[in-house]
């Protein structure tokens, strides 16, 4: 029987875990040599919280699985990220458009989740927030730069923000399981994070002469494990090696 | 890889107290993009608390050409060194 903390910790485990995958995909393949370091650290960090995060999940949950079961033997149905993460990298400026995105909001979660009543969510909210804050700062620089660089720049970074903006709608998503912790405190409610998010959002997205995206649809079900398509790819690929040789290492 | 963008020298100050040391360099659009590549670069493993970075082409150097000029006259210049000093018993650190 999970709990309510163990469900909380595993979607911003995934979430971590999911948007890491997709960043290291970028290793090797990025605009330049000092890009594929920075995306790679943003990947690392990302990693590191999701291991505290579902190592933490795992134990709460009593079933007696480990980061690695939770990541590698899970099933496309059973991971709740939200599905801005899961989205194909698309070119440079559509990763960035991404990392706007998701470390604005990571950033807005960490800090408010810096007071939760859950001491071990708190803790990892302490460190992380200043990893987000650096990824956050990092995507803030791309967006001003191809934003207000060259016509291409500037066209490609508006298409990133626009094709990714519905995504965003799920992230304030007033979900069963953060509603209810919220209540007592050891979650963050998503909603109370939308002003912040936007307002952050809006300053960076107009300072690099770009249009703020807007539109209704809004697609969802991330937390209910309804993904989109190219998510099964993704998982393919995290999980083959484990699954081709259980419990490998090195 | 590709690369149009201009280098930068990065200068990394390990401590404080100490001087800023020269470490690498990096390729960046301009000065604070090259400040972060410098940060994801040389400074992963907690090696420092300041970075500068200069631009490459700003850096005027020696020429090898110049070598015997420049630096052979040092050479037999012993008493240069401070090595005819008597160091006085119980003086640390010197």
């Amino acid at each position: 029987m999970t709990t309510p903390v163990a469900q909380y910790a595993l979607q911003l485990g995934d979430d971590a875990l999911i948007l890491s995958q997709r960043l290291s995909e970028w290793c090797a393949h990025a605009p330049e040599l000092e890009e594929d370091v920075a995306l790679a650290n943003l990947a690392l960090d990302l990693l590191g919280q999701a291991r505290t995060l579902l190592t933490y999940a795992g134990s709460l949950e009593g079933r007696g699985r480990s980061e690695d079961d939770l990541a590698f033997l899970r099933t496309e149905r059973e991971f709740r990220n939200v599905l801005l993460v899961e989205q194909p990298n698309g070119d440079f400026a559509m990763t960035i458009a991404r990392q706007l995105y998701f470390a604005t909001y990571q950033y807005e979660l960490y800090a408010a989740l810096c007071e939760s009543t859950d001491a071990e969510l708190a803790g990892l909210a302490a460190k992380a927030v200043k990893e987000v804050a650096y990824h956050r700062d990092h995507a803030v620089q791309w967006t001003l730069r191809l934003g207000d660089g060259t016509e291409e720049s500037r066209r490609r970074m508006q298409e990133g923000v626009d094709q990714l903006w519905p995504y965003t709608a799920e992230l304030f998503e007033a979900d069963a399981v953060a509603l209810e912790l919220a209540g007592s405190g050891a979650a963050v409610d998503p909603r109370t994070l939308r002003p912040a998010w936007e307002a952050s959002v809006a300053e960076v997205i107009e300072a690099a002469t770009l249009t703020m995206p807007s539109g209704d649809w809004q697609p969802r079900g991330g937390r209910a494990g309804k993904h989109t398509e190219a998510f099964g790819l993704l998982l393919g690929e995290m999980q083959a090696l484990h699954r081709q040789f259980p419990g490998a290492a090195w | 890889m590709s690369t149009g963008l201009p280098l930068w020298e990065v200068f990394i100050r390990g401590r404080r107290g100490l001087s800023h040391q020269h470490v690498g360099s990096v390729h960046a659009s301009d000065a604070e993009m090259a400040l972060r590549n410098a940060r994801d670069l040389y400074t992963r493993r907690g090696e420092g608390v300041s970075i500068w970075v200069v631009p490459a082409a700003q850096v005027s150097a020696s020429s090898p050409d110049e070598k015997e000029p420049f630096f052979d006259p040092a050479a037999d210049k012993t008493y240069r060194h401070p090595t005819f000093y008597r160091i006085p018993e119980g003086v640390k650190n010197l």
